[in-house]
């Protein structure tokens, strides 16, 4: 389903996109913030640290702590305590946290994590892509990737919603263009306390740790019950694939803005050929499109806003008809020269009677920008694939040959 | 859809002037979008802002490279920086300086405009800060913004004195625009 938007400017205001998810943060009234500062990340948690000051987030701990290792362990007991739990970071800082966050999925907290998204290091580079949350693939974590600020910023109060369903209970990842929206100036509308207490219900856990009630949370498990920690999380995840949709449309019944829920389709009836990206580069895709629609051509769009759980179902559903699938990706696995939306489009179209050439293409590394005349050079490529087979299977886009 | 390319050096505020443009453009019921071209920002750099502004939502995110408007707030950059790339032949390039136009050599078809930024910035604010004077001078030399709705997102970002002599030099540069364009 294409997203709609009840567009009024008389709701909205002009601000940067990391205050549009701060305030999120804030009127989805959290009990713990813990975070420590890194860019692009830094206005996010400085705005929420100015509202703690201003004392508008009541009853909140906002706890300061020597590294993102630091933080994210913090909130392993905030939630296991039964507090409704944030933290917000990029790149590195969530390279160090890899080890916690299995942590926080397998003990089942619904911790909620902006990652505004970065490249990583070596060599050093603060500018966007989605190497820092792609590489955080397998640690259990809902991840969802926003296109504009509004949806980021929309995206928080869902993301608390889903993560602390009673039927899911798994952490949940924001994933905003590093810059591209954290630092950009746009018109929103700044999610209003009363529509989402409506929305969003108080946490209220089953299991939570109390002295009066002595339980552990992460104990061990040996050979005989491990197994069955590991396919409860994978059921879990399922699960999330249904709520996610449901979030997304009880969200439009309250707000009035829809973005699709585990995917969006745009323009792929009867399209010929099918992009696929996430995140901010989906705008500038939109503008495309509606350019070569405009004359009379068939290309279309599957934006996917949840990465993981991975929509198999909506995405062969959404391919089917095409005759050739383009795949964008801001990361790559190195020694298999692919992009991990590529790699896993790829794979959930085997096994089925869907025959559909897909290329794929590595793209904005350490946020080179991609301008239309990038997009234009991918379609251009598609058509010639489409009639004559696929030349380069994956391939990275924008290469500089005179540096090499 | 207007784009908009703010040149100038890190500290100088040519991302705040592209930001308050957004909010000026939005107050007049545009739709609109800034940001900055993410430098490793230190001060004296040379950095770039954009501002898109459109009757309509805006969805493109790349870089703006055929700006119809170029604002350069320092002109020692004319000579490391090619602010005339990619200018929109029907185009505005706007030039912080004390000469006049025709003392600017570049390559481009679009019209080139004057102004003393620095000196109204003196005159009026008492500190050599031009951002807000060049939006100013923005509003008068191009009539995309109305100059009260640069003045109140001014005076809303900067409280109290410092946004009203701010406000007065917005006034002076746009005055002084709409005189050269008669």
């Amino acid at each position: 389903m294409t997203a709609t938007h009840d567009v009024d400017m008389e709701k909205m205001v002009v601000v940067e996109g990391s205050y549009s998810v701060a305030h999120a943060v804030k009127v989805c009234r959290p009990n713990v913030i813990s975070a420590y500062p890194i860019t692009p990340q830094t206005h996010i948690v400085e705005d929420l640290s100015q509202f703690m000051a201003d004392g508008e987030i009541p009853g909140c701990e906002y706890l300061n702590v020597e590294s993102e290792f630091s933080a994210i362990s913090a909130l392993v007991g905030a939630s296991a305590a039964g507090a409704r739990t944030y933290s917000a970071t990029t790149s590195q800082g969530l390279e160090l946290m890899h080890e916690v966050l299995f942590n926080v999925s397998g003990m089942r907290l619904p911790v909620v994590m902006t990652v505004v998204n970065r490249a990583v290091s070596a060599p050093i580079n603060i500018w966007n892509d989605h190497q820092d949350s792609i590489s955080q693939r397998d640690t259990g974590w809902i991840q969802l990737y926003a296109e504009d600020t509004q949806e980021a910023a929309d995206m928080t109060a869902q993301a608390f919603k889903i993560a602390e369903d009673k039927d899911v209970l798994m952490p949940a990842m924001v994933c905003m263009d590093g810059f591209i929206l954290s630092h950009v100036y746009e018109p929103v509308v700044l999610l209003e306390q009363d529509l989402v207490d409506q929305y969003l219900p108080t946490f209220d856990p089953e299991f939570v740790l109390d002295p009066k009630n002595p339980m552990s949370f992460g104990a061990f498990a040996d050979p005989s019950t491990y197994t069955e920690f590991r396919y409860l999380q994978e059921k879990a995840m399922g699960v999330a694939l249904r709520k996610i949709e449901d979030a997304a449309n009880e969200f439009n019944e309250i707000f009035g803005r829809y973005y699709g829920g585990l995917i969006e389709e745009y323009n792929t009836e009867d399209a010929e050929i099918i992009i696929m990206a996430m995140g901010s580069i989906i705008g500038t895709l939109k503008d495309v499109i509606d350019a070569h629609s405009s004359k009379g051509e068939k290309i279309g769009l599957v934006k996917v806003r949840s990465f993981r759980p991975f929509p198999k179902f909506e995405i062969k559903k959404a391919l089917k008809d095409a005759k050739m699938v383009v795949v964008l990706d801001k990361n790559i696995s190195i020694g298999l020269n692919e992009g991990a939306l590529f790699t896993e489009t790829k794979a959930c179209l085997y096994n089925t009677h869907i025959d559909v050439p897909v290329a794929g293409y590595m793209i904005g590394h350490g946020g080179r920008d991609i301008p239309v005349s990038t997009i234009e050079k991918i379609i251009d490529e598609a058509k010639a694939a489409m009639k004559t087979g696929i030349d380069i299977e994956s391939q990275f886009t924008d290469l500089r040959e005179e540096l090499l | 859809m207007k784009e908009i390319r703010i040149h100038g050096r890190g500290g100088q505020g040519s991302v705040t002037a592209a930001e308050l443009l957004a909010v000026a453009a939005f107050a007049d019921g545009k739709f609109s979008q800034a940001f900055p071209a993410f430098g490793v920002e230190r001060r004296g750099a040379p950095v770039q802002a954009f501002t898109r502004i459109s009757d309509s939502t805006i969805r493109l995110r790349s870089q703006v490279y055929e700006p119809d408007y170029v604002i350069v707030q320092d002109p020692t950059l004319l000579e490391i920086v090619d602010v005339a790339s990619g200018v929109k032949d029907e185009g505005i390039i706007l030039i912080n300086t004390e000469f006049a136009p025709e003392t600017f050599k570049l390559d481009t078809k679009a019209k080139i405009i004057t102004i003393d930024a620095t000196r109204i910035a003196l005159d009026v604010i008492g500190r050599p800060i031009v951002n807000t004077v060049l939006i100013g001078a923005f509003a008068g030399a191009t009539g995309e913004i109305d100059p009260e709705s640069i003045q109140n997102a001014v005076k809303e970002r900067f409280p109290g004195k410092v946004g009203e002599k701010n406000a007065e030099a917005i006034q002076r540069a746009y005055e002084i625009m709409m005189g050269v364009k008669k």
